[in-house]
């Protein structure tokens, strides 16, 4: 099968590092990737552990079709006990580091304990050895990236590591591949940087082999790659423009979530949209945008590749950002724009260089920003609390100050660098956090697309778009169309759209497939790839098993029923304007029949009798 | 006919699935590191480049081996590397001034692009069509047809 069958275990307080052999028993039930590393994280921490102890694991982990030819199949997950959440976290991430890991022999990494000095983990194929990071601590993802490169004199090693805010305790930091790839959300990258681990430098030439069934492998990936290119939103619409499509479309359902979640339209919108980053500017005439880019092995091609308007005050003698690099997605426009009141696209475009410079999560920084942005729009902090910016909505100064102090952890950016959670919290407001679980919200506003309400409360890392994306059903109509203000059929259409990006994350593949795929089209080539049999069907219930394991994990971390809720605002306060005008979030409408359908009890906890059926 | 592959950096999304096809073609695994063709990422300038062997006529690899390992494909025109009467000794890595022809190390043998003997995997696996295989006498056919239309009396003048 395309698996490895081989994990590297690190244990960073002795300083060594294992192969042992991968658990294919437990592959056969929960597929790869972000199902058999939470499987392995369950069974090895304890989830009352404090997830920056040396207690705490942090595990790279592929799915079977990372490194293969199959479209997409290059991701690969980070899963540990989140910071930010208490809850468990699982952040997923395209570029290359995931097929050179499998391509180097190795299904997962598994870190534990916490080095006494700074390191990083060099791994040449069987060759792994932790090396000091003296160099590179300290620096940049970029630098660190580079120094790397350098270093080992060798152009094709493919690095993943955490930035400067990592190191000073960002929350929400990342962990960063090939320069501006992310397993971007939950802190992974906090935790990393607190074993002392700074990078992970992977060099592999050993290939993926092991496919079970070749030809029917290469037909069912082929058939697969068609169904792609013919769908209008994977063949057009996410190379053209990118997830930024979606800027104008949201905006216009008024389901936008605007200054700190306030309102739910914004009117700046089509100036950081993607057809914006098509237009040429007035002083070099060029566009922002300068290509589309592929992960490895991607045939869609979503990522985009931007300059900013080298006469841009963020940019003026600073060389280092007047390079092309990673650009605006449509959730990094958003939190950094729309939720913050800034429309400046030069602003925005240089605030996610410096997320991904430094290594944090865009979503929460520019959320964080916003609740500050209300904080000192309500007086609750003033410039003194700020070391003198002025938070106002709509302020790019104030934006893109505020990403260059949580870069290095400096002066207001300590603060901003907690999240919106604590930050809300430690100035008495704590109702103005728009989050779930400690976790900030992405770029749909639940008041105007009912099951993304559901979704982000019972979204086991905490708000989250990308656990059950059930925008595609609600706006787009895929795989059916469904009225986004009604709450009828929206928790089976969660329970649905949960289990089986459960079991798309587990596999290798990237769940933007889904806007053309379902598990009909992928089980074919996980089935050619692997043995187990794998349908459609037994991919489900994989997905369900992982989906009940998660929530298993964050009850036994202290997590309950009381958690699975909507900050107030979204609850009690209508929407102002739009198709949505009128509406709150109706989450006493789904959550109970959610938990139902489930096989929970009604305080959200799995029976015996769905835990024994699902063999969790 | 004999024929060509045609590169259009302009068209590359960096995606490597050309690599994949390569290497599993030849090596029987999705290896990258194994691949006769490249696919650069000038990260800077945001641009993409796949490259591998033209196929010189006079390949200066052919002429430097002292064995007659590079021999030329009368169907296809590749210069194929005979492998059991390559022996390896890299003197054609030197020789070809586009770096082209690599040393394997784990078969001790140089290996290039050989068109897979008529049907090269890589165009076939290249989902935006940066990569064809294309009439060898006609690869400037199509940047021909684009600089021809912009010759064309416009309609309304």
């Amino acid at each position: 099968m395309a698996w490895q069958r081989k994990l590297l275990r690190v244990d960073l307080t002795a300083g060594t590092c294992t192969p042992e052999p991968l658990n294919m028993e437990w592959a056969l039930k929960y597929i790869g990737q972000r199902g058999l590393a939470t499987k392995y994280l369950c069974e090895e921490i304890d989830p009352m552990v404090d997830a920056l102890s040396p207690g705490n694991k942090l595990i790279m982990a592929t799915g079977p079709l990372t490194g293969t030819m199959a479209a997409t199949g290059g991701r690969y997950s980070v899963i540990t006990k989140s910071p930010l959440t208490g809850a468990i976290a699982c952040s997923n991430s395209g570029g290359f580091i995931g097929a050179e890991m499998k391509s180097a022999g190795w299904d997962m990494i598994i870190f534990e304990g916490k080095s006494p000095q700074p390191v990083y983990l060099w791994l040449e194929n069987e060759r792994a050895e932790l090396l000091a990071a003296d160099g590179i601590w300290g620096k940049s993802v970029w630098e660190t990236d580079d120094i790397i490169h350098t270093t080992h004199q060798d152009p094709l090693l493919r690095v993943a590591c955490v930035g400067r805010s990592a190191e000073q305790g960002c929350l929400y930091a990342g962990v960063v591949n090939d320069k501006h790839r992310a397993a971007g959300r939950s802190g992974v990258g906090t935790v990393m940087a607190s074993k002392n681990l700074k990078a992970v430098a992977i060099r592999g030439t050993r290939g993926v082999g092991g496919v079970r069934d070749f030809k029917a492998f290469m037909k069912a990936t082929a058939v697969g790659k068609k169904v792609l290119k013919d769908n209008a939103v994977t063949g057009i619409g996410l190379p053209a423009m990118g997830t930024q499509v979606l800027m104008n479309v949201i905006n216009e359902v008024g389901a936008m979530p605007t200054r700190n979640m306030r309102e739910v339209q914004f009117e700046g919108a089509s100036k950081i949209s993607a057809e914006a980053m098509h237009e040429p500017r007035e002083s070099d005439g060029k566009p922002n945008l300068v290509t589309n880019a592929a992960c490895f092995g991607c045939t869609i091609a979503c990522g985009r590749i931007s300059t900013i308007d080298p006469q841009h005050y963020t940019i003026n003698n600073k060389p280092e950002y007047m390079g092309a690099s990673g650009g605006l997605e449509y959730e990094a426009a958003w939190a950094l724009g729309c939720d913050t009141g800034v429309d400046d696209l030069d602003a925005l475009t240089y605030a996610n260089f410096i997320c991904n410079e430094d290594g944090f999560d865009p979503i929460s920084f520019g959320s964080t920003v916003a609740a500050a942005m209300e904080l000192f729009d309500i007086g609750a902090i003033t410039t003194k609390e700020t070391g003198g910016i002025e938070m106002r909505f709509g302020s790019a100064e104030a934006l893109t100050r505020a990403a260059e102090l949580v870069a290095t952890g400096s002066g207001f950016g300590r603060d901003l660098g907690l999240g919106s959670k604590r930050l809300t919290a430690k100035y008495g407001h704590p109702d103005l956090s728009m989050t779930v679980k400690g976790q900030e919200f992405p770029a749909y506003d639940p008041r105007g697309i009912q099951g993304m309400g559901l979704t982000y409360a019972t979204s086991n890392r905490g708000a989250c778009h990308l656990r059950s994306y059930t925008v595609s059903s609600e706006i787009m109509g895929v795989p059916v169309k469904t009225d986004p203000l009604t709450t009828e059929g929206k928790p089976e259409l969660v329970k649905a759209f949960q289990d089986a990006t459960a079991a798309v994350d587990s596999t290798g593949l990237c769940v933007f497939t889904t806007f053309a795929w379902t598990l009909t089209d992928i089980a074919p080539q996980v089935d050619a790839a692997c043995e187990g049999g794998w349908t459609p069907e037994t991919m489900l219930e994989a997905g369900e098993r992982i989906w009940n394991l998660e929530r298993q994990f964050n009850l036994d971390a202290g997590l309950t029923a009381a958690d699975d809720t909507l900050p107030k605002r979204l609850l009690k306060d209508a929407a102002k304007t739009g198709p949505a005008k009128g509406q709150v979030n109706r989450l006493h409408e789904m959550l109970p029949h959610y938990y139902e359908i489930r096989g929970w009890t009604a305080d959200g906890r799995p029976t015996a009798d769905t835990l024994k059926r699902l063999d969790v | 006919m004999l024929k060509a592959l045609q590169l259009e950096p302009e068209k590359c999304t960096g995606c490597l699935q050309c690599e994949m096809a390569c290497s599993f073609e030849h090596e029987g695994v999705f290896n990258p590191s194994k691949s006769r063709i490249k696919v650069f990422n000038f990260h800077d300038e945001g641009r993409f480049a796949p490259y591998t062997c033209s196929q010189c006529a006079e390949a200066w690899c052919m002429h430097a081996c002292p064995v007659e390992a590079i021999v030329i494909n009368a169907m296809t025109g590749a210069k194929d590397v005979l492998e059991d009467v390559c022996v390896g000794c890299k003197v054609c890595t030197i020789a070809c001034p586009f770096g082209t022809v690599n040393y394997n190390a784990d078969t001790g043998k140089v290996a290039k692009c050989d068109l897979c003997g008529g049907d090269p995997a890589c165009a076939t696996a290249c989902p935006t069509g940066a990569i064809t295989y294309v009439d060898a006498e006609h690869t400037g056919l199509e940047r021909m047809r684009a600089h021809a239309a912009l010759s064309i009396p416009k309609a309304s003048a």
